[in-house]
């Protein structure tokens, strides 16, 4: 018996003494960084892309449009997601712990205007070509004890008035033009128009992902049409740039394609890669998405939306892209 | 010869050793515990923040997780009995899922090699459950198993607390949310998972009888099992007991909308589900050796009838979420391991390990198809009536399973 305590007793020393070791070495490898240069939102041929550099990952960087690859202005904000149009930026990052989130809406300077409490993992930010109105996505857990199975929130905010839609279910949906409502509605990855009211977003229900689109004033959703995620709607308001699974089946992987709104005619880019993400319009031309680069990094690419050339880097080591000029 | 006599004074241990056999398997649970409740609470935020799969993906391998346990519990359980070795069959268990925690490192952002370690991960809880449930009714005396089984699900569920807390400060050692942090995070887990292992392997004593005889042990002895009657009756009153439940996020979302809780708040609800049933695990434990295990067991339903008529009913407030809470945990803490002290003596010994997986699969298939079925009454008649038909089929549930087991001791 001493001798299995004494053993134990070592062996339970030498584990924590591992597991200390590593925690050590891993949080010297994330000393924070300093801020170099100055970031601003405010319009202008610039980028912004949150960083996932060694050296600034987490950071809010901007990079001139001309030059993406070349020096960028790292702010000292963090986020997890990060978009702006219009002087105004969204921000979802950490709150304190490592279990709450909050969103930040950010003047030009990046000052923080107001602060809301988000409750899951943010996944999608965007904000209205106007900067009035800011939206996001949370990815929701259920609980531990269960297993825990995910489903999405996103919710509206206008910036001006302060009116909050904490959860697109609250709007009265319509699915195929019928009243419709049930317990399994998800919705994720809103996109606005330039009217300041109407929005699309991705809407799930019993197995199915719709296109809807909504009015935030009258607070109601109606489907368009199916297996169309993520969407992003061009500068003209004309297409809907999205990421559809393959074979409608998202194990398979989503491909990156262009909707023309009017026609209905989907064209599929020369990305052929699973993009998950939603994209990003740099003009009306083109359109920008991140790939992740092993587990620590990620890249921002683009390619034409009009389903011509070929996809390549805009932005290195970088992620949640947004075309501020 | 009745089953229940079988196996009964084999075994005449000293009550200081026993508690000994007990003590060792629940700090093993606790420590385990620890290590895969870190993971659990972190794993969400890694694979959508920091490898950024989507809810589909994530549900993908969320159906992995629960889908792989069951038909490898029987299987482990057959296994265990087979060669005779619960303790070495529990202990692959737990070695394959401290193993997963490294794996989770070395999967990196590879959403199908995670998918495979998270498998390896079930599979290991599938493999170690039976094996260690029937080493603990080996280790007690029958009129203690209550309060065995008591004592070892309060440890266990000690751990599962503990858990989130550490890796929360792992999380805030390291910094920020990077890959890093992560790793960190499972490297730690594996760690105290190893120490679970050691632990086992130093202080747990196995339940080693010479080894049976040809044909004690096999399939054909493993289905002659259901035809013991008073087996048939337990696994049937597991079924119905699973059919009974419907599912704790829907216990949680349901009071969640009742209440308007705040979503940051829902988590919470486990965690108050978790105290009450770690507080009451030991008490009503010794209560079900003192008063008979079938009252307690029933009363524990009892406990969930009045939940789901809370949950339906009219009163409202804080007083209604912590009255329902403390409820559903002493519902599971009247229910869970007293199950298997329930069935312990009535399970050969041969054959015991086969047996509890045996129930316990039957419960937990049950479980998930009430669980699915719940979810439909749901979405068709809404919440009220569909909660009453949850009451009824509890209500009923009683009565059938005072039908059965009355005459299991």
């Amino acid at each position: 018996m001493k001798t299995r305590i004494l053993v134990a007793v070592a062996g339970v020393v030498v584990l924590i003494a591992a597991a200390a070791v590593y925690v050590g070495m891993a949080a010297a490898r994330n000393r924070d960084v300093a801020a170099t240069g100055t970031v601003s939102l405010a319009p202008g041929p610039r980028l912004l892309v949150r960083s996932t550099a060694d050296a600034s990952r987490g950071h809010v960087v901007t990079v001139s449009s001309t030059d993406p690859g070349g020096p960028r202005a790292v702010s000292p904000v963090t986020c997890a997601r990060v978009y702006a149009a219009a002087g105004t930026g969204l921000c979802l990052r950490q709150d304190g712990d490592l279990t709450t989130y909050q969103l930040a809406v950010l003047d030009s300077g990046l000052t923080s205007k107001r602060e809301i409490p988000l409750v899951g993992l943010p996944n999608r930010a965007r904000v209205s070509p106007s900067g009035n109105l800011v939206a996001w996505t949370v990815f929701v857990t259920g609980d531990s004890y269960n297993g825990g199975v995910f489903s999405t929130r996103a919710g509206i905010l206008d910036t001006r008035t302060g009116e909050l839609a904490p959860s697109l279910e609250d709007f009265a949906v319509t699915l195929d033009g019928k009243p419709y409502q049930a317990v399994d509605l998800n919705f994720w990855g809103v996109t606005f128009t330039r009217d300041d009211h109407t929005f699309y977003a991705t809407m799930s229900t019993a197995g199915h992902r719709y296109l809807v689109r909504g009015d935030f004033r009258a607070h109601t959703i109606g489907s368009i049409r199916e297996n169309v995620e993520c969407p992003s709607l061009s500068p003209d308001s004309t297409r809907i740039a999205f990421k559809s699974a393959i074979d409608d089946d998202p194990a398979k992987g989503w491909r990156l394609s262009v909707l023309d709104l009017a026609s209905g005619r989907v064209t599929p880019l020369a990305e052929s890669r699973s993009v998950d993400d939603q994209a990003a319009w740099l003009d009306e031309h083109s359109v920008a998405y991140a790939i992740p680069r092993g587990t620590q990094h990620s890249d921002v690419w683009t390619v034409p939306a009009d389903g011509s050339g070929v996809p390549r880097v805009l932005v290195p080591d970088a992620e949640s892209p947004a075309a501020l000029g | 010869m009745y089953l229940s006599t079988i196996g009964r004074s084999e075994h005449k241990v000293s009550r200081g050793k026993i508690a000994a056999n007990v003590l060792a398997l629940g700090t093993v649970s606790l420590v385990t515990d620890i290590s895969s409740e870190m993971v659990t609470a972190v794993l969400p935020i890694y694979l959508v923040l920091s490898l950024h799969l989507s809810p589909a993906i994530y549900g993908l391998v969320d159906g992995l997780y629960t889908g792989a346990t069951a038909l490898l519990r029987l299987v482990g359980g057959y296994l265990a009995d087979r060669v005779s070795r619960r303790k070495t069959i529990a202990g692959i268990g737990y070695a394959i899922s401290a193993l997963a925690k490294l794996g989770l490192v070395a999967a990196g952002a590879s959403a199908g090699a995670i998918g495979a370690v998270i498998t390896a991960d079930r599979t290991g809880k599938g493999l170690r459950t039976a094996p260690r449930d029937a080493l603990i009714t080996l280790s007690a005396p029958q009129d203690m198993l209550g309060r065995a089984f008591g004592v070892h699900r309060a440890m266990d569920s000690a751990g599962a607390f503990a858990g989130p807390l550490v890796a929360l400060g792992v999380l805030a050692l390291v910094g920020a949310s990077s890959t890093d942090a992560f790793d960190a995070v499972f490297v730690t887990s594996f760690c105290i998972a190893a120490i679970g292992v050691l632990l086992l392997i130093l202080f747990v004593r196995d339940h080693r009888t010479p080894r049976p005889a040809t044909g004690t042990v096999s399939p054909r002895a493993a289905a002659a099992l259901l035809k013991s009657a008073p087996v048939r009756r337990l696994l049937i009153a597991a079924c119905v007991l699973g059919t009974a439940t419907i599912g704790d996020g829907f216990v949680y979302l349901l009071l969640q909308r009742r209440e308007d809780i705040g979503t940051g708040w829902f988590p919470l609800l486990a965690v108050g589900t978790n105290l009450a049933y770690l507080v009451l695990a030991a008490p009503l434990g010794a209560l079900a050796d003192r008063f008979g295990r079938l009252p307690v067991v029933l009363c524990g339903y009892g406990a969930l009838v009045v939940v789901y008529l809370l949950l339906a009913g009219p009163v409202s407030g804080w007083p209604l979420v912590v009255v329902s809470l403390a409820l559903y945990g002493a519902f599971y803490a009247a229910t869970d391991g007293v199950l298997m002290a329930l069935a312990g003596p009535v399970l050969p010994e041969a054959l015991r390990t086969t047996g509890i997986s045996l129930i316990q699969t039957g419960q937990a298939v049950a479980y998930f198809v009430s669980s699915a079925l719940f979810g439909l009454a749901w979405q068709v008649w809404g919440i009220g009536p569909s909660m009453a038909v949850a009451a009824g089929a509890a209500v009923l549930a009683i009565v059938v399973t005072f039908g059965l087991l009355r005459k299991v001791r």
